[in-house]
């Protein structure tokens, strides 16, 4: 099945104001890879999270999401391929209730009312958030507004999971309940972030970005052992890489609860 | 309006009320919207200078929240609090009214004092109510019952909308403000141009806020229509407290049961 | 400036209802027609910000006392006005629903002098015509100033009105409007110029936002005229509205009399009794309107008790008897309903 492809062609965007986001960015992920996209502020993992589901059109290069090149004609089939996760749970979850919220997207692909209690059903039990059906998002605790955000998007059965930034603000139990939850998803998956113990945890594959440009790109392991790459882009090594007695040396290994951050 | 930093907590605790359990809780958002409209629509048809007419009508509210388990107390008080606006304006009735229209013993009861007095009990019922409903209800509840019963559908998903970001939007002021107080060091307001600042900077936020949730919805098919399902029903739970309490408010609109009762007992006592 | 239920008249209120509810649906029409999309989550965050905003006060300097932001004007400027005037709607909504603002059946009045003068008459007359083509700083603080003198004035004017009207309060007419106009002539200058604070700020910092709302706003001349004349429709309904009420109900009374007695001649007297005082009230200049005192101090004492019987001295001692016991009995009922629910969870 090649419509799990996500691939991006010399990508150029520059925003109005003449500010450069990409500068020529290239990389092709295939079906089920999990791939962590990092680099500090401002490298632009944003921006190019924001052109996998077509919201900013690039300005030069293309993105092809399986067997769409993206385009004004195609978004509406890309944007049901790929599930976007926010960084704030708050944009992302508007309605009056958490059934509401899950609804959305499923009422919006014209699915019929039982269909979509199912899959409202069947996603928030795979987050294990079943029991906030009812409540209002503002009611949530962070985990739990991260969890349903997730919900919302599994709702839409996507193919492609792209999340940014999707364990900041959580406390150390809500997060590594997160990545015990991603891991248990076979969707192809880009995660754009910081947390590089939870990218070693997740992903096979990692992707460095400093300004608009791909600096790096290969196994998670090697990417995080080399120190130059990392100080380039203002990363430090995982915790666990550093030769900490807790978390053992550079072998992966399931996140535990002692783990510290 | 300058009260809302006191009373917003309040907002958050009525929804937790909102979402308890009870029959009135269960019972249809759209009966009690409905009966709560012909409750005041009969209460402030009174003329200007009823009393007692009016007091049979406080069995409603008393009834709502003795049946629902509502806090009785944190209800008065949030009425006690906005009562002194009603005081200030109709202060103005025992000062501009001061012809005698009967007595009691010796002495003599203006018709501003009667109007004033039932300018206060149509407040504290008219208001009660509205409390009452939101508490047993729910905001979104009612804004739903609201879009089913005609409201334009633009009017209501801004409605619902701007009821989900108060609490982020107010959330984000509160911290400005105590930002602002930590280094304030003891000025009791903020001078206009720290002010004009904070605003803007909030306001720019809420742009972009608004703009991310936009993205988030085109990100889930949004296509300028909002869909929502709701299961609402009229069963016969509904009628019977709808069209039971009307009846009962109409009943009482024109029968002035403290009158009659007050006559039977001073009939015989006199 | 908020209305509160206790002060109007269920004509005043209904008239005031109508007029808003017809606004609401002629300017979601327009927001629907608008199709920007973008606008469906901005107006409710806008909505919230306007909320929160009014949570952070500044000091006026030597007066001691403090202002906030309003909201009509800073809306109709971000989002044109009829965008404008639902989101102020909602806010106003909820203030009544929660803080007990005003009341529900004074929402009508209260959305119509907060939102409709602000959105359809200050920002497409005055604003606009002042800061809208090309912003500078100076034109958006005259513009957001007079607009928001004029859309104060007009909206206390019509507080004045509503309350008159509805003959609730026995506040008369002059001396109302006296109070009235001056104070918020003060809140026009200090809103205007926050107003114009804010907007010079968004302007300086992303000039594109103004830009946008201006674009997306297709508010002509026909729109405005159509909107005039449906407020002019409404008004000469509601007026008819209100005088059928009045002379069917010279004071809401007719009920009470019913109550009194079962005195026909005395109703049939009433009616064209109080027919003649509508139009006299009618003719007469409006200070005189809910100006009861005058009117009875005129007619013979007889009348009094016409047009007052529910406080018929006969009646009135068995009120207040009656009146007691029946707020002792509805309180025990409560206490027993309530007894009775804890009794059976």
């Amino acid at each position: 099945m090649s419509h799990h492809i996500v691939e991006a062609i010399g990508l150029h965007y520059t925003y109005p104001d003449g500010t450069r986001g990409l500068n020529g960015v290239s990389f092709r992920i295939s079906h089920g890879e999990s791939v962590a996209l990092v680099g500090e502020n401002g490298a632009g993992k944003s921006t190019l999270l924001l052109h996998l589901n077509g919201y900013l059109a690039a300005t030069q290069g293309q993105v092809r999401i399986g067997d769409f090149t993206l385009n004004p004609k195609t978004l509406n089939s890309v944007r049901r391929t790929v599930g976007m996760v926010f960084q704030n749970p708050d944009d992302q979850l508007f309605m009056p209730t958490v059934f509401d919220d899950v609804a959305f997207g499923p009422l919006n692909l014209g699915l019929g009312k039982e269909e979509v209690e199912r899959k409202v059903a069947q996603s928030l039990e795979t987050v294990g958030a079943g029991h906030l059906s009812k409540r209002p998002p503002y009611k949530l605790s962070q985990g739990e507004k991260r969890s349903v955000a997730i919900a919302t998007v599994l709702a839409m059965s996507p193919d492609i999971l792209v999340m940014d930034e999707p364990s900041s603000s959580l406390d150390p139990l809500s997060r590594s309940r997160l990545i015990a939850l991603l891991k248990t998803f076979k969707h192809t998956k880009i995660i754009a972030t910081h947390d590089l113990d939870m990218a070693m945890d997740i992903c096979e594959r990692t992707i460095v970005l400093h300004q608009g440009q791909i600096t790096a790109d290969g196994a998670t392991t090697e990417i995080f052992g080399d120190q130059n790459i990392l100080a380039r882009s203002r990363l430090e090594k995982p915790l666990r890489m550093q030769g900490c007695p807790k978390c053992g040396n550079t072998s992966l290994h399931p996140p535990s609860k002692r783990e510290h951050k | 309006m300058s009260k809302i930093s006191d009373n917003f907590l309040d907002i958050g605790y009525m929804d937790d009320l909102a979402g308890k359990d009870s029959w009135l809780h269960r019972l249809d958002p759209r009966a009690k919207l409905i009966t709560v409209i012909i409750f005041i629509v009969a209460v402030v048809s009174f003329d200007k200078y009823t009393l007692s007419g009016l007091i049979p009508f406080f069995i409603f509210p008393v009834a709502l929240v003795a049946l629902s388990g509502l806090p009785a107390g944190y209800l008065f008080k949030k009425v006690l609090l906005v009562l002194p606006f009603a005081v200030l304006v109709a202060i103005f009735n025992p000062l501009m009214d001061q012809k005698v229209i009967f007595h009691i013993g010796s002495l003599g009861i203006s018709g501003g004092w009667v109007s004033f007095l039932s300018i206060i009990l149509r407040f504290i019922l008219t208001v009660s109510v509205a409390l009452i409903l939101i508490c047993l209800t729910g905001f979104n509840a009612v804004c739903l019952a609201l879009s089913k019963l005609g409201l334009p559908k633009p009017f209501v998903v801004q409605l619902l909308f701007f009821f989900r970001y108060l609490f982020v939007l107010t959330d984000e002021a509160a911290r400005m403000s105590r930002a602002w107080a930590l280094r304030a060091l003891g000025a009791k307001a903020i001078d206009f141009k720290t002010f004009v600042s904070l605003i803007g900077h909030l306001l720019l936020r809420a742009i972009d806020r608004a703009e991310r949730i936009y993205l988030a919805m085109r990100s889930r098919g949004f296509d300028g229509r909002i869909r929502m399902i709701r299961a609402m029903k009229i069963n016969s739970r509904e009628f019977i407290f709808g069209i039971g309490w009307s009846v009962f408010f109409v009943l009482l609109r024109f029968f002035n049961i403290p009158v009659k009762l007050g006559a039977l007992v001073t009939g015989r006592f006199s | 400036m908020h209305m509160a239920d206790a002060l109007i008249s269920p004509a005043v209120g209904a008239t005031m209802w109508a007029a808003t509810a017809g606004l609401i649906a002629y300017s979601a029409k327009k927001v629907k027609e608008e199709t920007d999309d973008r606008k469906v989550p901005l107006m409710g965050v806008l909505g919230a910000f306007i909320f929160a905003s009014q949570m952070l006060n500044f000091s006026i300097p030597a007066t001691g006392s403090s202002g906030h932001l309003g909201g009509g004007m800073i809306l109709a400027i971000l989002l044109g006005p009829y965008a404008a005037f639902l989101v102020m709607a909602s806010v106003l909504i909820v203030q009544a629903l929660f803080f007990a603002d005003g009341g529900l059946l004074a929402l009508g009045c209260n959305i119509f002098n907060l939102g409709f003068f602000p959105c359809f008459a200050a920002f497409p007359f005055i604003y606009k015509k002042i800061a809208g083509v090309d912003p500078a700083p100076k034109k958006i603080m005259a513009g957001a100033i007079i607009g928001g003198i004029v859309a104060l004035q007009l909206g206390a004017f019509s507080v004045v009105l509503q309350t008159v009207f509805s003959g609730i309060s026995e506040l008369p007419f002059r001396t109302f409007v006296l109070l009235m106009q001056p104070i918020h002539l003060a809140i026009g200058i200090v809103e205007g110029l926050v107003t114009a604070a804010v907007v010079i700020f968004v302007w300086k910092a992303r000039p594109e936002i103004l830009e946008a709302s201006r674009q997306s706003e297709p508010i002509g001349p026909i729109n405005i005229n159509k909107v005039l004349l449906g407020l002019l429709a409404a008004a000469v309904i509601a007026g008819g509205a209100l005088s059928w009420f009045a002379s069917a109900n010279p004071d809401g009374l007719e009920w009470s009399m019913f109550k009194t007695s079962g005195k026909e001649e005395l109703e049939g007297g009433g009616g064209v009794h109080a027919s003649a005082a509508v139009i006299q009230e009618k003719t007469a200049f409006l200070p005189d309107y809910g100006f009861k005192k005058s009117q009875s101090a005129i007619e013979p004492e007889e009348s009094v008790s016409q047009s007052w019987p529910a406080i018929d001295p006969g009646t009135s001692v068995s009120g207040l008897v009656g009146g007691s016991l029946t707020l002792a009995i509805v309180f025990l009922i409560g206490l027993a309903l309530k007894r009775r629910k804890i009794a059976v969870p």
